[in-house]
């Protein structure tokens, strides 16, 4: 129960008791944003929020998820190189995916 | 889906299980009995066994399914006291559809909806203002569960309803906060844990400053995590890291949602609404000081138990086979406990461990039963 979705803001109403439109994954939906909102809810129309219960409750931070990505794969090229790749469990692709 | 999917990449796991094989092979202690590494949430042992991350890792390493499912830890009396209100004729009882099928000693919600009772599963606590508004000769009653992750958004629900002048609506308060439950924890002499997994969705509300005595008072190294495979895969490549080089520090893998200080305006709405209780108890723990929250003054009118005047319900004694607190706190795996497969099954489960989808003893029979 504490898992939550990502969704891009499409809509919002003129203030934060009015509930804004997330598209999750094709698919409207009706969401609370007043724990994101500091501002005017018009900035917030295009960003990324994770939803939960019909709340978003926080803002995807885009430049970390990247970091993040950047940081595994800048570790698997150096894995490579260093050849590191003994007793990798055969199995790994179905499970992970 | 975008911010799911790139967290999937099986190559990356591949390298990010290359590294932790490596690293785990030169730490000395592992070769002796392995890693305990516990991961507090019950959303993380669930994508644990179904993306089938234990099954990937060297034996050195073990997981601890620890305490983070409110579902888990609810206590049976809690339970009950949830069905007297939601048995009285004018109330329509509202729940997260995880509580339904917990027992208690009269059963379970389920069962007072197969008695005739109204209880309702919703999707969001928003969705009960409307039945309360659409019905003003009822009493619509929510049932408030979780912890900090569910807690903000019944902050505001209440802040509506309360905005609302609602005079038929209240809740059931079963909020519960984990950090007084982890010290505790650390504080038992026969546990053993050597590292943790913290909870994602409870940090995005809390940030990652509240668990800096882990790391400084009981030397334990701490990775914020979050859902995903590779989320998983690189908070323990980031563990194993540290128990490696012999640090012990507060880190946080799930950058992308959770900062150093959380959600301020979730931190002010729960402010406003709920303060700490004295103790709370947790279904297999037993009562642990200043772990639960109650509506504070401003907000006591919605407290449904005393709307309705509940009773106190005793604390039930649990069948002492049941193993569910030492599964908890990694004394023991699911199949050790006698009941599990037998009375305890998910169609007719004795601990609640075994009702959530996020609880150990259901992801263990879900996926590795029949797996010695
Ligand atoms: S099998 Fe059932 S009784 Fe045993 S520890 Fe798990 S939930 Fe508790």
């Amino acid at each position: 129960m504490c898992l939550g979705v990502p969704g891009q803001i499409v809509a919002v109403g003129k203030d934060i008791h009015q509930l804004a439109q997330v598209d999750v994954c094709g698919v409207k939906r009706d969401v609370n944003i007043a724990l994101i909102c500091e501002g005017e809810p018009a900035e917030l129309i295009g960003q990324w929020v994770l939803v939960h219960v019909g709340f978003a409750m926080s803002i995807i931070n885009e430049e970390e998820a990247q970091a993040t990505l950047e940081a595994l794969m800048a570790m698997s090229v150096l894995e490579h190189e260093v050849g590191d790749f003994i007793g990798i469990n055969a199995g790994a692709d179905d499970a992970v995916r | 889906m975008q911010y799911v999917d790139e967290f999937r990449d099986p190559e990356l796991a591949k390298t990010l299980l290359a590294h932790i094989r490596h690293k785990v092979s030169a730490i000395a202690k592992a070769s002796e009995r392995p890693l305990q590494l516990m991961e507090v949430c019950g959303g993380h042992t669930h994508a644990i066994y179904k993306f089938g991350i234990d099954q990937l890792l060297p034996p050195e390493i073990e997981f601890v399914h620890g305490p983070g499912c409110p579902v888990c830890v609810l206590p049976m009396g809690r339970i009950d006291g949830c069905i007297e209100i939601a048995e009285r004729p004018e109330v329509i009882f509202c729940t997260y559809g995880d509580a339904m099928r917990v027992p208690g000693r009269n059963g379970s919600l389920l069962d007072a909806k197969r008695r005739g009772a109204d209880v309702r599963i919703v999707y969001s606590p928003l969705d009960t203002l409307t039945f309360a508004e659409q019905n003003p000769d009822k009493q619509v009653v929510f049932f408030g569960l979780g912890f900090e992750t569910t807690m903000p958004s019944t902050a505001l629900t209440l802040q509506q309803a309360k905005r609302r002048g609602l005079t038929n609506f209240s809740i059931f308060c079963q909020h519960i906060t984990i950090i007084p439950t982890l010290r505790s924890l650390l504080e038992q002499p026969d546990v053993r844990i050597d590292g943790f997994l913290a909870p994602g969705h409870v940090s995005m509300v809390i940030g990652t400053t509240p668990y800096g005595f882990i790391a400084e008072d009981f030397h334990k190294p701490l990775v914020v995590t979050g859902f995903e495979p590779l989320d998983i895969l690189q908070a323990l490549a980031m563990l194993v890291d540290q128990i490696h080089d012999g640090r012990c520090e507060v880190e946080n893998q799930y950058k992308r949602i959770v900062s150093q200080q959380g959600n301020a305006l979730a931190r002010k709405a729960l402010d406003d609404v709920f303060e700490l209780k004295e103790s709370s108890e947790w279904r297999g723990l037993g009562s642990i000081a200043g772990s639960g929250v109650q509506l504070t003054p401003a907000y006591r009118e919605f407290d449904a138990e005393l709307r309705f005047n509940t009773q106190e319900h005793q604390e039930v004694a649990d069948d002492p086979l049941a193993r569910c607190g030492d599964v908890l706190t990694g004394r023991c795996k699911p199949n050790d406990c006698p009941l599990f497969g037998t009375r305890c099954t998910p169609q007719n489960a004795f601990g609640a461990l075994m009702v959530s989808s996020e609880g150990a003893c259901a992801a263990y029979y879900q996926y590795r039963r029949g797996l010695a």
